[in-house]
């Protein structure tokens, strides 16, 4: 009986405070979007033959991020019935993204216009009892250029 | 000692090249952290501990990376990549590795 109160006490408080901080992860992630488009971020191997003279500097970005109770739960449903599991998807594009700003935040700061030879690492840092994905931690990293005056 | 996960660096060339270098460290955070990530994981949201853990753990990988690249004599790293996995519940290694050049 305890364990169901505690149970249905944990899904609220996971829906409640996890859509809460969904919701204000997104819009904080969109407004620093903006702020930082100006920094183009590519996968390209190679730098652009533009005659401008630039540095290269290794940038990393990184994040580790948790779904909350009730996302979880809701994602053990879904591998009953199989499918999309929206909750993980919206994890994972979340800690993309941060990551990529917090990169894109460190080449600003170091004065580079662009960011090159971009790559994501993904992994599961904290593997539960019973498998489950639970947090992630996304690593974004590449080389800024940094304009370099003659 | 200069770090880019770049093949080649504009306006740089490359005179000797010096093989892969690379570092690696596996961390494990306290009780405290694992705690309160437990927490976490049922509001949902950043676990600002681990990623500041990771992080540390992830420059540590790199200066070793560095050291071993100053060891042979170059004095850039190029190419670098970098790995995580998660060695036993609890524990991950992270690891860099790269290509130690000369460049002129």
């Amino acid at each position: 009986m305890y364990d169901l109160i505690a149970f249905v006490i944990f899904l609220t408080l996971g829906y409640v405070f996890g859509q809460l901080a969904e919701k204000k992860h997104y819009k904080s992630i969109r407004e620093r979007e903006g702020e930082l488009r100006k920094i183009i971020a590519v996968n390209s191997r190679f730098p652009p033959h533009d005659g401008v003279q630039r540095a290269g500097l290794l940038v990393t970005g990184s994040v580790v991020i948790s779904v909350d109770y009730f996302k979880r739960f809701l994602a053990g449903l879904r591998s009953l019935l199989g499918g999309r599991i929206t909750s993980y998807e919206t994890l994972l594009d979340r800690a993309r993204r941060e990551a990529i700003l917090r990169m894109k935040a460190e080449a600003r700061q170091l004065g580079a216009d662009m960011v090159f030879n971009m790559k994501l690492e993904t992994s599961s840092i904290s593997k539960n009892a019973r498998g489950k994905i639970g947090s992630v931690e996304v690593l974004a990293y590449g080389t800024a250029l940094v304009p370099v005056k003659p | 000692m200069l770090v880019s996960n770049m093949e080649i660096l504009p306006g740089k060339r490359i005179s000797e090249h010096l093989g892969l270098v690379q570092g690696s460290t596996v961390r494990t955070k306290h009780l405290g952290r694992d705690l309160m990530a437990g927490l976490k994981n049922i509001f949902g949201g950043e676990l600002k501990g681990y990623t500041e853990l990771l992080q540390e753990a992830r420059e540590e990988a790199v200066n070793r990376m560095v050291a071993q690249a100053e060891a042979v004599g170059a004095n850039a790293v190029l190419n670098v990549r970098f790995s995580t996995s998660s060695v036993t519940a609890g524990a991950a290694e992270l690891f860099a590795y790269g290509t130690a050049v000369i460049l002129e």
